[in-house]
C-alpha cells in the first residue's frame, strides 16, 4: 500500500510536551517539511529560544544549540560566521523575540544576517503560565493584565514584521497564520522561501506566524482559532511587509 | 633568535590570539581595552578570520557562544562593566561547556566606575559573576610577553576541559609597550571537537549544546562531571612565581601589574635589611593554594597588596590558614599602591613583630 503520510525526517520521533490544541506542533512540522524538501538537514543548526519551544532541540533532527532568553538571533551569528556553509534558524516566540530579545532580532536584521528567523505569536507567554506578551492586544486579559492590558501602563502591541520592514538588512519579512488549511499551506511556502532565501545567500528572512495559545487564552482550541480571526488578525494582518526580490511590498 | 618587536600589550594579545588560531573575535567597545578590538578589526579580515562589533555586550558574549558551539576558536574582549553584561552569557557558556576565551581590562568600579587600572573584578573573575555553580580558568599576565604566551595557552586550556578561560589585565598592562617576540608560543595537544554542532552531515546523531537539564538527578549529574574536570584543573593547571619567599619577614602576595610593584618593593626593603618575598599567582582561578600553605611554613607573615578594597587576600587567608597573620594593603578607583607606600606598609608590619 503507498505511504501518503509520514514524518518528515527531520522531525524527530518523540512525544512533544506541548499542550493540547497548540499550533506549535504544526509549525515544528512545517519546519522539519522544508527542511526534508531543501535537502538541507545535515548542514542546518537550529537555535531553540526561551519559553514554550526551548526543548525544540528535541524535536528536530539537526543539530541543535538552546540559547538564553532572547539572544537566539545573536547565537545564530555566531554558528554561521563560525560555518559559513551552514543553514541556521532559529525558532522564537513573542516575549523571546520581540521583548527581552527585539535588541539582537534588530541588529541581526540590520546586518543582514544570513539566517531564519522562525517567530511564533500567540499574544501571550505561555512556558510561564500566560503572562502579558508585547505582543498581547489592547485590552487583552492576562495573568499580568487580570483587568486587560492598559495603554497607560503596558503600551500598545508591537508589530515586529512592520517595524523590521523600516531595517534595510532585512531580505524578506512575512506574517502568516496557522487558523485553517490554506493558510497552513501559505505557511509552508513563506517558511521555505525563508530557508531558499538563506541557500540563495539574500540575507535575513523572519517568518511571523500567529499561533494559538488555548491553555492560557483559556479557551477551546475551535474558540481560540476564532479569537486569532477576529482579534488578532485586524491588528497583525496577514501578508508580506519586505521582499527584496519584489521591491518593496 | 627570535625578532622582538615593541608592541603594547592589548594590541600584542590580539595579535597572539590570531597566532592561537583564533579566527572570529566578538566585540563592543569599552575603555581601556579599545586597542583589542581595533587590532582585530583590521588584522581579522587579512587572515580571513572575522571582526564583528555587535550590538551590545550581551550580544557578543552570544555570538561567542553560538561560534565556541559549532566549534571554533573564539574570544571576545571587554572591561568591568561589560564584563558584568556578559556574565549571563558566561555562565551558559560554562553550563554548555564550551571552550572561548574573554578578556577583561579591568577599570575601577562598581558601576561606571573609572577608567584607570583595577583589580576589584578578582570576586567576578574567581568566584562566579554569573549564576550558578561553575569556574572560569583567570589568568593574570604581569608584561606584555605574558599577555602574549598566556593567551595562546588559554585557547589550549579552554579546548582541553571545555571551559571559558578569562585573561585578566589592566588599563595598565593593555597599554604600556615592551618588547615581545611571538616564537616559540605554547601549543598543546587538544582533543577533538566531536561534540560540536556544525551539521550532522546525515553522517552521525544531532549534537546539541545546552545547559537546560529539567531532571534535579540529570542537572546534578552534568554539574557533577563538570566538577571532575574542575579537580582536573586545579591539579593541572596552577601557576604561580614565587621569589625569596623563603623564611621571609613578609611575603607580598600580588598579581598582574602589584607583583611588579612588590618585586621593587622587595629590593627596596632588601636595602633596609627586611627580607621581603614575592608571591605572584599566576592562575588566580585555580589559585596557589598549595604553594602558599607551603611558603607560610617558613615566612613570618603575608601582605595581600591589591588594586581593591581586599578581594584576593581571602583566598590568601584560606591558604595561609591561620598559621601566619595576613595583612591586606590596597588601593582602588583606579589608584595604584606606590612602592614607597607598601614599604610603610611592611615597617608597620615587622615593627608590630618586635
Amino acid at each position: 500500500m503507498a505511504k501518503v503520510f509520514e514524518k518528515p525526517h527531520a522531525l524527530s520521533d518523540v512525544s512533544m510536551h506541548y499542550c493540547p490544541g497548540c499550533t506549535h506542533g504544526i509549525i515544528h512540522r512545517l519546519v522539519a517539511e522544508v527542511i526534508d524538501e531543501l535537502g538541507i538537514e545535515g548542514r542546518t543548526i537550529g537555535v531553540a529560544p526561551v519559553g514554550c519551544s526551548v526543548f525544540a532541540y528535541n524535536y528536530f533532527e539537526c543539530d541543535m544549540q538552546e540559547a538564553a532568553h532572547g539572544r537566539a538571533p545573536a547565537v545564530a551569528t555566531g554558528i554561521k560566521r563560525a560555518v559559513k556553509d551552514s543553514i541556521v534558524f532559529t525558532y522564537q516566540g513573542d516575549g523571546d523575540l520581540a521583548a527581552i530579545g527585539t535588541a539582537e532580532t534588530v541588529h541581526a536584521a540590520a546586518r543582514g544576517e544570513n539566517i531564519t528567523i522562525i517567530f511564533v505569536n500567540n499574544a501571550i507567554y505561555g512556558m510561564t503560565g500566560g503572562q502579558m506578551a508585547p505582543t498581547s492586544l489592547v485590552g487583552q486579559v492576562t495573568q499580568t493584565t487580570p483587568y486587560g492590558r492598559d495603554t497607560s501602563t503596558q503600551g500598545y502591541p508591537i508589530r515586529v514584521c512592520e517595524m523590521l520592514s523600516q531595517v534595510e538588512g532585512a531580505a524578506y519579512l512575512e506574517r502568516v497564520a496557522v487558523n485553517n488549511i490554506p493558510n497552513i499551506r501559505k505557511a509552508k511556502k513563506a517558511i521555505k522561501k525563508a530557508f531558499q532565501n538563506q541557500i540563495d545567500g539574500k540575507g535575513f528572512s523572519l517568518i511571523e506566524v500567529l499561533s494559538i495559545c488555548p491553555t492560557n487564552w483559556g479557551m477551546s482550541p475551535q474558540e481560540s482559532m476564532k479569537w486569532l480571526e477576529e482579534n488578532m488578525m485586524p491588528v497583525y494582518p496577514l501578508g508580506v511587509y519586505k521582499d527584496k526580490e519584489q521591491g518593496e511590498a | 633568535m627570535a625578532e622582538k618587536m615593541l608592541m603594547k600589550g592589548n594590541e600584542a594579545m590580539a595579535e597572539a590570539a590570531m597566532r592561537a588560531g583564533c579566527k572570529l573575535f566578538f566585540g563592543y567597545p569599552i575603555t581601556p581595552q579599545t586597542e583589542v578590538a581595533a587590532y582585530m578589526a583590521k588584522k581579522m579580515p587579512k587572515i580571513g578570520g572575522l571582526f564583528m562589533q555587535a550590538e551590545s555586550e550581551v550580544a557578543a558574549i552570544n555570538m561567542v557562544y553560538g561560534a565556541a558551539g559549532a566549534g571554533a576558536r573564539v574570544m571576545t574582549s571587554s572591561s568591568s562593566p561589560g564584563i558584568s553584561l556578559k556574565s549571563e552569557g558566561i555562565s551558559y557558556i560554562a553550563g554548555s561547556d564550551l571552550p572561548c576565551v574573554i578578556v577583561n581590562i579591568v577599570r575601577g568600579g562598581p558601576g561606571l566606575g573609572g577608567i584607570q587600572p583595577a583589580q576589584s573584578d578578582y570576586f567576578q573573575a574567581t568566584k562566579g559573576g554569573g549564576h550558578g555553580d561553575y569556574h572560569l580558568v583567570v589568568l593574570a599576565p604581569a608584561s606584555v610577553q605574558e599577555m602574549v604566551s598566556l593567551t595562546a595557552e588559554a585557547f589550549d586550556i579552554a579546548d582541553t576541559y571545555r571551559m571559558p578561560v578569562m585573561i585578566m589585565g589592566d588599563g595598565m598592562l593593555g597599554q604600556m609597550m615592551e618588547p615581545v617576540e611571538f616564537e616559540n608560543l605554547p601549543k598543546r595537544e587538544v582533543p577533538e571537537k566531536t561534540w560540536a554542532t556544525t551539521g550532522t552531515q546525515m553522517k552521525r546523531k544531532k549534537n546539541i549544546v545546552n545547559s537546560l537539564y529539567i531532571e534535579p538527578d540529570a542537572l546534578e549529574k552534568m554539574n557533577n562531571e563538570r566538577l571532575e574536570r574542575y579537580e582536573l584543573v586545579k591539579k593541572n593547571e596552577v601557576k604561580v612565581e614565587t621569589v625569596n619567599a623563603e623564611n621571609a619577614d613578609v611575603v607580598i602576595v600580588a598579581y598582574g601589574v602589584m607583583a611588579r610593584v612588590a618585586k621593587t618593593v622587595m629590593q627596596m626593603m632588601e636595602e633596609k635589611g627586611i627580607k621581603v618575598g614575592v608571591v605572584r599567582p599566576i592562575t588566580l582561578w585555580p589559585f596557589p593554594t598549595e604553594e602558599i600553605a607551603k611558603v607560610a611554613e617558613s615566612a613570618k607573615a603575608f601582605l595581600s597588596v591589591e588594586m581593591s578594597q581586599g578581594q584576593m587576600v581571602e583566598d590568601v587567608r584560606l591558604a595561609v590558614n591561620g598559621k601566619k597573620p595576613v595583612y591586606f594593603y590596597g588601593r582602588n578607583g583606579g589608584v595604584v599602591p606606590s612602592p614607597d607606600e607598601i614599604c610603610a606598609e611592611i615597617e608597620k608590619i615587622v615593627g608590630g613583630m618586635k
